[in-house]
């Protein structure tokens, strides 16, 4: 009998759900719309709590379900960040520069707008051209095009790359984390035309909007929302089909379903490639409500956070990445932002912002060595689903479905 | 007999007295009084020739005294002494040729002279031809100096003087050497000049170039009509080439005011809103100006009116060039000297060249050395064990602290270092021990998973230095005889910590090599990485044998963190920043394979520094295409440079 998707997954209708209730409460608390409970800033960082959701979905999407640990994908989700940047910071200072020339006596020429413009983006880092790949960016619907066709291609041109020659396991995720180093180094030079290490700012003040922070960083909250919610409505149906059970069987054995006569280098790059498109949205709706974006974002590091994120959150389930994503980012910013209580020990106060990159690491190591499943498998407590007892320690949804016994043999 | 004497004695000491008489500097401090007081660069010059070449044995005293600040004047008559301070408000005053202390006065009456650097600088110059014979040769070495920081025509002559009477063998080459220098610069004789520039030819020295370079300078100059005379040319050149643009031609011209300026698109837009009458601007309405044509269309008819220079059209320019005769003269008149200056300055290139290249080997040496370094504690922990440990870098950092935490107990740096390497060792065998038997243990077979959790203990540990020893760098001072370098000549040189660090990757590898094929952890280690189950069932206790390999892998990460420390700065980010490479390396080499570790430093240092020559000012640059190189490199070797075969690759 063909039941119908929602019927398959239920988890789908209950976190669409709690997306919609969550971005309710919030507008109706906030600055903006509400009663002002929660501040404009505040607004902010749950919008970008969302953004990084999404990225965690499509992680788990290439990690939890296809089993490549790839470490570049905060890469793919910097670069969404700066095509949007790129048209937000030319279309503003468009405006700007319009504004001041029409003060002289003599109508500008459109060239002497666009000088003017190259002058005030480029003159950070002692230029005045346009570089190449700015040629779009007086377009909107251009960039936002480019917005996934740049991670795109990129994570296209990688993949077949590393997939045609069978570069798998840690071999491919050290591979993915050199490709982001690469990138991040490229784009610290002055010269990459991307303003080097001062990168993109100003990009919260959306050009031709009169309307306050208050009301903007809502409208990017629920820009966000909705992103959040057919993302991982996409990603649910990905997995619960065909090509879900193709992946899953990638990941569990890919030997076996190379022999069953699959492509799984086509596979591999199909699920590649569009959850590095997914990232790129997240990063495009992330960036304006961060306001400013930089080279250092793209560092290595940004990508290992975010594997952390998802095992944390317990890979392998879609909910259990969105889960992880917004409860350590969250925590990570309640820590780091001094507001969490200083703890006397007599001989030495622990302060929180110094502490919790400690707590974080090894309480990384303790989700990793007793808790494979992360914080979703609370959810498996709750409901009282059990994992078929095959003996041996659980060993994670990795090389996966094997139990230990099965994976040492 | 003895009237005469006598006579003859007073004779000769009123010579004598005369002489002194003569040669006393206060009579010529007094005749330039007044310049001396209110000394400036522009007008000293005359005043300290005539110090210099007076032949008075206090000129030198004097004008050290000046430049030092020590020469007070008396107000009341304005003679010059030597001023000592006495107390806070009085200075003793000393005569220059008597040496007598004339008295002491209060500081109200005299005036101290500060001559400011520029004339400081000009009695320094003065002062070296006394110091040239110095009987110190400290002094004379200083004097030297001196000369190659700032040479001039004057000091030629008096360099030349001090050659005969050089004592000291070095410094009698230096000044030699030196004379040909100034000879190449100052001489008045061409053929002195031709002949010091062929004896300087094919010789590495920075000061060669350094004096042969301004001689074949070339300036762009232009000329109306025929071919320039009475310049050295050095070559004529056609507009419109490569050498020299029509562009560059014109604006040349203009810029030497033998033609108009061209008309840019800010002038006409500054000459339109000078010549807005009613709205309108040649006819034409302001609002409409947004474009260049329209632009060009009022500025003509402005220009019809007469009211602005008309435009200058590509007929005009093209005119103006083919009216004149474009060339590059050097600086310097003499044509057989620039001829052989050329020539010299060829032949030292191609010879630069050859050594810059030798260099740049011996740099990528020393940077392979590094790499391979670092790598070598992953080679066994990764290569061999097959175990990812992000933490390695964290390790190296460890080692490094360790050695600056020793530093700080034992004030000797030969010695700490000594004491440091086994107390590296010691620190992260133990952390590499409870890390295995804490978190990698349990997690054998799951590579990714151990990748992750060892990420953790790398956050972690990098956060826990952070908080010990702070966010700035701690110093790990190497030990004196380690500091300087290894000097071939002027452009080849190689710094002895480099060397010990070459050195002590080539120690690693013998160890690694004699561990692995000639001991009992050897022989056990390979057996269970290559079959865990065999190799416990013929006796050997697996759990025990991955302890002890962890170990000493983490044991050289520590050993290798003193050494790194030695140059690099330590920072709780040391390990961080050598993480990636390290994996490139034993990825790029082939796991498993020392040899290929070896291979995959080498390569990627060479290619590193092969980089940044090709583009010096960027080494990011470098690393980027060095990365994307590594990526392309993997696709045609997936297993690196040295592939293990057969049952050992596991697959």
């Amino acid at each position: 009998m063909q039941r119908s998707f929602i019927a398959k997954n239920p988890s789908v209708l209950i976190f669409l759900a709690c997306l919609a209730l969550f971005t309710l409460i919030v507008t109706v608390l906030s600055e903006g719309f509400g009663v002002g409970v929660i501040s404009t800033s505040f607004v902010k960082t749950l919008g970008k709590t969302l953004c990084l959701c999404l990225v965690a979905v499509a992680m788990d999407l290439i990690w939890g379900f296809t089993g490549i640990l790839s470490l570049g994908h905060f890469a793919f989700f910097g670069l969404g960040g700066y095509m949007i940047g790129m048209w937000l910071m030319y279309e503003r200072t468009r405006l700007i520069v319009v504004e001041t020339l029409s003060q002289t006596e003599i109508p500008a020429t459109s060239s002497e707008i666009i000088d003017g413009i190259g002058n005030q983006i480029f003159g950070v880092v002692g230029s005045s051209d346009f570089p190449l790949i700015w040629a779009f960016s007086d377009s909107l619907v251009l960039q936002l095009a480019m917005v996934v066709l740049v991670p795109g291609l990129l994570a296209l041109v990688f993949g077949w790359f590393a997939f045609r020659s069978r570069v798998t396991g840690v071999y491919l995720s050290i591979l993915t984390q050199a490709m982001t180093l690469a990138l991040a180094l490229y784009l610290f030079q002055n010269d990459s035309g991307l303003r080097g290490n001062n990168g993109l700012s100003g990009l919260q003040n959306l050009p031709g909007v009169t309307a306050s922070q208050d009301e903007v960083s809502l409208w990017f909250l629920w820009a966000s929302a909705l992103a959040l919610g057919l993302g991982y409505l996409l990603a649910a149906w990905v997995v619960s089909g065909k090509l879900g059970s193709v992946i899953l069987g990638i990941r569990d054995n890919e030997a076996r379903v190379r022999f069953l006569g699959y492509s799984v280098e086509t596979y591999k790059l199909v699920v590649f490639t569009f959850t590095a498109c997914i990232a790129a949205i997240a990063g495009a709706l992330y960036y304006p409500q961060a306001g400013i974006i930089n080279p250092a974002e793209i560092a290595p590091i940004a990508s290992i956070y975010l594997a952390v994120w998802v095992a944390i959150g317990g890979r392998g389930r879609l909910y259990g990445a969105v889960i992880g994503a917004a409860f350590v980012s969250l925590l990570s910013t309640w820590f780091t932002g001094g507001q969490a209580p200083d703890i006397p020990l007599g001989f030495y106060t622990v302060k929180w912002v110094d502490w919790w990159l400690v707590l974080l690491g090894l309480s990384f190591v303790v989700v990793t060595l007793f808790a494979p499943k992360g914080m979703g498998g609370l959810v498996d407590l709750l409901s009282q689903r059990k994992s078929p007892n095959r003996h041996g320690a659980d060993l994670g949804p990795d090389d996966g479905a094997l139990r230990e016994q099965e994976a040492s043999q | 007999m003895i009237r005469p004497f006598l006579a003859g004695l007073a004779i000769l000491l009123s010579c004598l007295t005369a002489t002194a008489q003569d040669a006393n500097i206060q009579p010529i401090l007094q005749e330039y009084q007044a310049e001396i007081a209110k000394s400036s660069r522009k007008t000293i010059g005359p005043v300290i020739d005539a110090i210099a070449t007076s032949g008075s044995p206090q000129a030198q005293l004097m004008l050290e005294i000046w430049a030092a600040k020590n020469m007070w004047m008396r107000k009341s008559d304005g003679l010059f002494f030597v001023g000592e301070k006495t107390d806070a408000k009085s200075y003793q005053l000393t005569d220059f040729d008597s040496g007598d202390v004339v008295g002491s006065y209060p500081k109200s009456d005299l005036k101290q002279l500060k001559p400011n650097s520029g004339v400081r600088a000009m009695i320094a110059t003065a002062l070296v031809q006394f110091q040239l014979m110095d009987p110190d040769a400290a002094k004379r070495q200083d004097a030297l100096t001196s000369i190659q920081r700032d040479p001039g025509p004057t000091l030629l002559a008096p360099l030349r003087a001090s050659i005969d009477s050089e004592t000291d063998a070095s410094l009698k080459a230096q000044k030699q050497r030196l004379e040909r220098l100034l000879t190449i610069g100052y001489d008045h004789d061409t053929k002195a000049r031709v002949d010091a520039i062929k004896d300087m030819s094919g010789d590495l020295g920075v000061d060669v170039r350094a004096t042969l370079n301004p001689l074949v300078a070339r300036t762009l100059n232009v000329a109306i009509g025929g071919s320039p005379t009475g310049v050295n040319v050095a070559a004529l050149l056609e507009p419109g080439t490569d050498q020299l643009s029509k562009t560059d031609a014109y604006d040349l011209l203009v810029a030497k005011g033998m033609a108009p300026a061209l008309v840019s698109s800010g002038d006409i837009r500054k000459a339109l809103a000078a010549n807005i009458e009613s709205g309108r601007v040649g006819g034409i309405p302001v609002a409409q100006l947004d474009n260049d044509t329209a632009r060009k269309a009022a500025y003509a008819a402005l220009a019809d009116a007469g009211q602005v220079p008309a435009f200058i059209t590509q007929a005009d320019t093209d005119a103006a060039i083919a009216n004149h005769v474009f060339f590059e003269t050097f600086a310097e008149p003499s044509v057989d000297v620039t001829t052989a200056a050329t020539d010299a300055l060829e032949a030292i290139n191609l010879k630069v060249g050859i050594n810059q290249a030798l260099d740049l080997t011996l740099d990528a040496l020393s940077l392979a050395s590094i790499y391979f370094l670092a790598a070598i504690g992953l080679a066994i922990t990764f290569g061999v064990m097959g175990v990812i440990n992000m933490a390695h870098g964290e390790f190296i950092m460890m080692g490094a602290y360790t050695g600056y935490v020793v530093q700080q107990m034992i004030p000797d740096h030969t010695l700490s270092i000594i004491v440091a390497i086994p107390m590296a060792f010691a620190v992260t065998f133990a952390a590499g021990v409870a890390m295995e038997r804490l978190v990698i243990r349990w997690l054998y077979d799951r590579p990714l998973e151990t990748l992750l959790a060892t990420f953790g203990i790398s956050i972690a540990l990098q956060q826990l230095a952070k908080n010990i020893f702070g966010t700035q760098a701690r110093p790990l001072t190497a030990p004196g005889w380690l500091d300087g370098a290894l000097v071939v000549n002027d452009v080849v040189s190689i710094s002895f910590i480099r060397i010990a660090i070459f050195i002590l990757a080539l120690v690693f590898l013998g160890v690694f090599l004699f561990i692995m094929k000639r001991t009992r952890l050897g022989l056990e280690t390979r057996a269970v990485t290559q079959n865990p189950r065999m190799a416990a069932s013929m006796g050997i206790n697996p759990g025990k044998v991955n302890m002890l390999t962890f170990g000493l892998g983490s044991g050289i990460a520590g050993i290798a963190g003193v050494a790194i420390g030695l140059f690099a700065k330590v920072t709780s980010e040391l390990g961080s920043d050598y993480i990636v490479q390290s994996f490139m390396t034993v990825v790029v080499g082939g796991v498993g394979n020392i040899w290929g570790t070896l291979a995959g430093a080498a390569m990627i240092g060479f290619f590193q520094k092969g980089i940044e020559w090709l583009n010096p000012s960027n080494t990011l640059a470098a690393q980027t295409y060095m990365i994307v190189f590594i990526i392309i490199f993997i696709q045609f070797r997936p297993r690196g440079i040295i592939a293990l075969k057969g049952r050992a690759a596991g697959d």
